[in-house]
């Protein structure tokens, strides 16, 4: 996907790599898109006609995956392209990303997913790997031609914000996927008890006079389908788990031996429903924020292991769709670059264990959706991240590489960053980092 | 009432919603309708004090009783108010909510009066304003804090005290924006407020706001002092709250046998408009326990009392800057004839 880089040899800082077990002071050599070697400290210092990138004091994580993000493209590129989204996840560490089919047109044809993939391929910031959709329209009706898609380069199915309501559907799209090979991941909302919700349903809603949906509108459909993944063997991930409940439930499918995960987004790990205070339509997603009781259940499930990886959700809107009415406002904030800052503030405050955290963003992510990459064992994918777990930044409207800059996080000033992001061994984000070479 | 214990112009910026408010500022703003309720008694309702002054009454939602007490509000204090209405639906087709307050600043105005259809509208126009103040006319489900004034007033009125009572609403208090003011209201006065409908529209979350939450009528009107008819939508979002109405009324119609069995020496008051014969009777509606006519005249009194304060309030400011001495006489001027009127 890129020119050929020179090797480069990333020595001095420690590597931390779940996926091969290894956490200690490691150097690496990147040849030919590929790690070549991981050695010991100084290993590397005599290799001729590479370059030496220094990274005392910095943690070497093999490159983010964030398999939850929506890129706009085609058809709403005043809120995002795969070149701005793209730009932003390398800002953000993130390597490669799974990108949501709720464009305009759906991503329910092949040559909507050539059209993302020959754009991923032209901006070169990051692996961009298209989600289908399940439904022709994402409409609930009619199978997509999932095994087209798959062979076009999708790696997952999904109507995300439609949810297939129809369990029939969703059986069907189970069993047609043994065939295809590929994992659906949902977004699970009851819509008949989510209808025209604006965020959480509790004395907050109530309060606010705004309508509220249920912890029980994302349960019952979690529910329904560990059950229809029971009845046929087929493979479900779970979007942005936000409740206490639907964490009990999803640890009882896995005790049970049912192929599902699930993924947790940032926002729902350190904020609550309380956000949205007087009206802020900075904090108005889907899944809403939740209770306190919702925050600390997901994030302990997170530490645990029931929860699989963490994944951004990723939702540019301009502007203009957040400052309105908040029932009229759009769902959803940006994340690529506030996902690791947000997470290590919750390994620094002792809620998530550093390694755990790197997993869940890496090799457990990769395994949710059945995709490469997450590893820095000798012969992976060269991508890697860089990162200043003290690094001081400050989230500002400058620093932000998406186009739209919808976030509850902008002026906030963050601990932790990505200061190099490696794709096949090509440096696409902190190309200003001290290089001897 | 002394010009002492005004509400200062900061606390008192916009009358965004009832929550928020101390129980101070309630009774101050209270205090100061009593005394407009004897101007709008007289032969001759009209005072000058608000000379000068523009009101624009922007009503996104269709509205005829509410926009009518305001505007002769704002009228009776000599202000000029202007009436702007529209469906807050239509302005989403072209003009943005916060294009319509740019606008509107433009043309000066000193109070802006929104009612939409959507929770926080107010909130939102009034963050975009920079010199105007903002009054909450109803909001979605969310506020109405000039009805839980009025009703108050009439409360005052009726039994001469607004603390140790047990109010009680009855039917939609889900989807009333004007039960939510009376509940924030009442419970800053340490009252005890009782709500009563079926389980899918007295929500248990009532609770955490520090309401009864009954499902019978019988225990719920024990002992009360106010009893409120809310208005039951049949619908909502498409959807139906109860089977039917007359199933609702059957066992939710406030009736002159269950008040005088269970609270004898209640008093009714509803925000209209109301449903005769399905959620109160006429009995009780017309008899000697409804005060429905007292509270559309407070109504205009209560509106008069915060536009007139938030003027005030915006006069103290501007003070600061040029005509001071002109902005005080014109406060002057008003505490007198306040005292005046309240001595006749």
């Amino acid at each position: 996907m890129q020119r050929q880089a020179k090797p480069t040899v990333i020595f001095g800082g420690k590597v931390i790599c779940p996926e091969s077990g290894l956490n200690a002071e490691r150097d690496l050599l990147l040849e030919d898109g590929v790690v070549k070697a991981v050695e010991a400290p100084g290993a590397f210092s005599g290799v001729a006609d590479a370059v030496q990138h220094d990274v005392s004091g910095k943690l070497v994580l093999p490159g983010l995956i964030d398999i939850h993000v929506h890129l706009r493209e085609p058809g709403y590129e005043w809120k995002e392209t795969v070149a701005t989204g793209a730009a932003a996840a390398a800002a953000g560490g993130f390597s490669r990303i799974c990108c949501m089919p709720n464009t305009n047109p759906i991503n329910d044809t092949a040559s909507v997913t050539d059209y993302i993939i020959e754009a991923a391929a032209a901006a070169g910031k990051a692996r961009v790997h298209p989600i289908g959709a399940i439904s022709v329209g994402s409409k609930g009706k009619d199978l997509a031609p999932m095994l087209e898609l798959k062979e076009a380069g999708c790696v997952a199915f999904s109507d995300d914000g439609s949810p297939v309501m129809n369990a029939g559907l969703m059986r069907l799209a189970l069993e047609y996927c043994l065939m295809v090979d590929a994992v659906l991941t949902v977004h699970e909302e009851d819509t008949n008890l989510s209808h025209g919700f604006s965020m959480n349903e509790s004395v907050h809603s109530v309060r606010l006079g705004l309508q509220g949906m249920p912890g029980a509108a994302e349960d019952v459909m979690i529910a329904r389908d560990i059950e229809l993944a029971r009845l046929t063997g087929g493979r479900v991930h779970f979007c942005h788990v936000s409740t206490a409940r639907a964490v009990e439930l999803i640890r009882r499918a896995k005790h049970d031996g049912i192929s599902v995960t699930a993924e947790v987004a940032p926002h729902h790990c350190v904020l609550t429903e309380e956000a949205v205070g007087e009206f802020n339509t900075q904090a108005k997603m889907s899944m809403p924020l939740r209770s306190e009781e919702d925050r600390r259940a997901v994030l302990a499930g997170l530490q645990e292991g029931v929860i699989d990886c963490i994944a951004s959700d990723h939702a540019p809107h301009e502007s203009d769709s957040k400052d309105c009415e908040f029932e009229r406002a759009s769902f959803g904030i940006i994340g690529l670059q506030t996902t690791l800052p947000l997470m290590l503030e919750k390994v620094r405050s002792g809620s998530l264990k550093l390694e755990r955290m790197v997993a869940a963003l890496t090799c457990d992510a990769a395994r949710c959706l059945q995709i490469d990459g997450g590893s820095l064992a000798v012969g992976s994918p060269a991508d890697v991240a860089v990162v200043d777990p003290e690094g001081k930044w400050t989230l500002s409207r400058d620093s932000i590489l998406s186009k739209s800059v919808n976030t509850p996080f902008l002026g906030t000033e963050f601990c932790g960053k990505a200061v190099n992001t490696f794709v096949g061994g090509c440096l696409v984000h902190g190309g200003d980092l001290e290089m001897n070479e | 009432m002394s010009k002492e214990n005004a509400i200062t112009p900061a606390a008192f910026r916009h009358l965004l919603g009832i929550e928020g408010l101390s129980r101070d500022q309630i009774n101050y703003l209270l205090d100061t309708a009593e005394v407009f309720t004897d101007i709008n008694r007289r032969k001759i309702k009209k005072v000058p004090s608000l000379r000068g002054k523009t009101v624009i009454n922007l009503f996104l939602e269709p509205s005829t009783r509410t926009r009518t007490s305001f505007e002769i509000a704002a009228k009776r204090l000599s202000a000029d108010a202007v009436n702007v209405s529209g469906d807050s639906s239509s302005v989403t087709k072209g003009e943005t909510l916060i294009d319509t307050a740019r606008t509107l600043e433009a043309m000066a105005p000193d109070v802006v009066v929104i009612r939409h259809s959507a929770s926080g509208a107010p909130q939102l126009i009034a963050e975009h304003l920079s010199s105007s103040a903002v009054v909450n006319a109803g909001d979605g489900l969310h506020e109405h804090p000039t009805q839980a004034l009025l009703d108050a007033l009439t409360i005052k009125q009726a039994l001469g005290t607004l603390s140790g009572i047990k109010l009680v609403l009855v039917g939609d208090v889900l989807r009333s924006r004007v039960a939510r003011s009376n509940i924030f209201l009442h419970r800053v006065l340490g009252n005890k407020v009782v709500v009563v409908a079926p389980p899918t529209l007295a929500r248990p979350e009532f609770e955490a706001m520090g309401v009864e939450v009954h499902h019978h009528m019988e225990p719920a009107l024990e002992g009360a002092n106010v009893v409120m008819s809310l208005r039951m939508k049949k619908e909502y979002l498409g959807q139906s709250f109860v089977p039917t109405l007359e199933e609702y009324s059957h066992k939710y119609c406030i009736t002159e046998k269950l008040l005088a069995k269970y609270a004898p020496e209640s008093i009714v008051l509803s925000p209209g408009p109301f449903i005769r014969g399905t959620e109160i009777e006429s009995a009780v509606i017309d008899g000697p326990r409804s005060y429905y006519d007292a509270q559309v005249e407070n109504g205009v009194a209560v509106r008069m009392a915060v536009i007139y304060l938030l003027c005030r309030g915006l006069s103290a400011r501007a003070s600061t800057e040029s005509d001071a001495g002109m902005e005080d006489l014109v406060d002057d001027e008003i505490i007198e004839e306040l005292a005046h009127a309240k001595a006749g």
